[in-house]
């Protein structure tokens, strides 16, 4: 870390202090722990009939089903959320007027709105304008509208970063405008972007759990049919949610080594802290 | 256009109740995630290590799931309380992970010879953090923290499913009643959400001016 300590080494008296307050701070966590564990089991939360479902394979398989589904639905959004990204992107930065304001005005809408609110424009108000649009359809267009428009600024901060000199020895070995986009400036800027890229597939996964809200079999709604068959919230919450911290995790460290790779690997220069890195983007945002 | 003239007060209720959600949950995590990232900046090994755990945990899980966790899980564990209220706990819950994060990152932008010379003066952690970090932290955390409040506005509209009538809610069941009315109601509310979020944006933009210094 290369982060300045904000108190000195402790000296004797000093060690003395953070040791008391370790054990206080220690057992009052202890205790918030014991409390939260002795309520779940006096309401009964801990028994067997609730947790054992998990071991059966028909509940490990309804499980299964609702991560490749919550995957699919991420996957596939991801994959459009880059195609509407580069669009929007690089239409930001055209020279032309009205696509530079009609790309600027469409980020901006898609960041303002609430990501369920989009999920619930395409599968209630794209009907009726003709468009078929099942639960999966609404997830999917909803997490791309949004998800675009995040990685729209994205690309923009990523051309921008090429170094001037790229724009420059392009045009005078006689490309165009187009082709210097799509030959030098993009293939440069999406290089860099892959660690982001794959953080936000993270966001994804996350926010792919509002198809619950549209009865998209995803892993949330797959948890529901459990837990109304056998009613233990609790216990499916729990086994829910390390599922997803888990893939959540592996993601994130993959988009970690993805950037250090890319930077070279270099040993040298301040060692960033990589939450700090690939949380950046994540503002919460769901 | 009848239909969303006759339920005008309908929708502005549903909009008081987003922005009763955002304003009591923003409230709360700020002072929550405020708390927790003075524990991770610390120097007490077991509150450091809780911080980064429930810091690693709420991030990574759905906010969706922290709902259903709320509102159909908390009566499991008898905790009785109104639909709003559990709205409340789960988004709470999720905005104090993202605010921890927003301070913490205020407080590593603090340049390093303001704490070293603090620390020079012989001041304490706690004097460091209270006179020195945290009052130029607030400044630099004011750009992310504004993203973050942003995104709990735009979440208060997950309460959709879970029985919150807050301002999606309201669209739906006024959609539900009048369908021809769909797209009158579709823009309303969006244009609700975007002034919502012009005055935060434009709120923190006006802060942001007065506490600005040169440095």
């Amino acid at each position: 870390m290369a982060a300045v300590s904000l108190y000195d080494e402790p000296g004797p008296r000093g060690r003395r202090r953070i040791l008391i307050g370790s054990i206080v701070g220690g057992l009052v966590l202890l205790a918030l722990v014991l409390f939260v564990l002795q309520r779940l089991e006096d309401t009964g939360q801990l028994r067997s009939v609730f947790w054992e479902p998990f071991t059966r394979s028909g509940v490990q398989r309804i499980l299964w089903e609702g991560l490749l589904a919550t995957l699919k639905a991420a996957g596939l959004a991801l994959v459009l959320a880059l195609a509407l990204g580069v669009l929007l992107g690089v239409g930001r930065l055209s020279d032309r007027l009205v696509v530079r304001v009609l790309a600027s005005a469409m980020v901006e809408l898609f960041r303002a709105l609430p990501l369920v609110f989009l999920i619930f424009f395409a599968f209630i108000g794209l009907p009726r304008l003709g468009i078929d649009t099942g639960p999966f359809s609404s997830l999917v267009i909803g997490l791309t509208l949004y998800n675009g428009a995040v990685i729209a600024e994205i690309v923009r901060a990523g051309v921008n970063a090429v170094p001037r000199g790229q724009t420059e020895a392009a045009y005078s070995i006689g490309l165009r405008k187009t082709a210097v986009m799509r030959l030098v400036l993009l293939p440069q800027a999406l290089r860099t972007m892959l660690p982001t890229l794959i953080s936000q597939m993270v966001v994804l996964v996350k926010d792919s759990a509002l198809g619950f809200i549209v009865a998209y079999p995803e892993l949330l709604r797959s948890g529901r049919l459990i837990y109304t068959n056998i009613g233990n919230v609790i216990p499916t919450a729990i086994v829910l949610a390390a599922i997803y911290i888990s893939i959540n995790l592996t993601l994130s460290r993959v988009a970690t080594w993805l950037e250090r790779r890319q930077r070279g690997g270099r040993p040298t220069g301040p060692e960033l802290d990589p939450d700090m890195m690939v949380g950046g983007l994540d503002s919460g945002a769901d | 256009m009848d239909t969303v003239w006759e339920s005008r007060d309908l929708i502005l209720d549903g909009f008081g109740t987003t922005v009763f959600l955002f304003v009591v949950s923003a409230l709360l995590s700020m002072t929550f995630g405020t708390l927790l990232a003075v524990m991770r900046v610390g120097p007490i090994p077991p509150l450091r290590a809780a911080g980064t755990l429930y810091v690693t945990l709420v991030r990574n899980t759905p906010l969706t799931l922290l709902f259903v966790f709320s509102t159909f899980g908390l009566p499991r564990m008898d905790v009785r309380l109104s639909f709003t209220a559990f709205a409340i706990v789960a988004l709470t819950i999720y905005t104090t992970a993202f605010v921890c994060e927003a301070v913490r990152s205020g407080i590593s932008s603090v340049a390093r010879g303001e704490i070293e010379a603090a620390r020079a003066l012989g001041l304490p952690f706690r004097k460091v953090l209270r006179l020195v970090v945290l009052p130029q932290a607030f400044r630099a955390v004011l750009p992310p923290l504004t993203s973050v409040l942003n995104a709990l506005l735009k979440n208060t509209s997950v309460a959709v499913a879970f029985n919150v009538a807050e301002a999606t809610q309201v669209f739906r069941r006024l959609q539900n009643a009048d369908a021809s009315a769909t797209f009158p109601l579709l823009m309303i509310t969006a244009l609700g959400y975007v002034f919502l979020a012009a005055i935060l944006l434009g709120g923190s933009r006006v802060l942001e001016r007065r506490v600005a210094v040169t440095r």
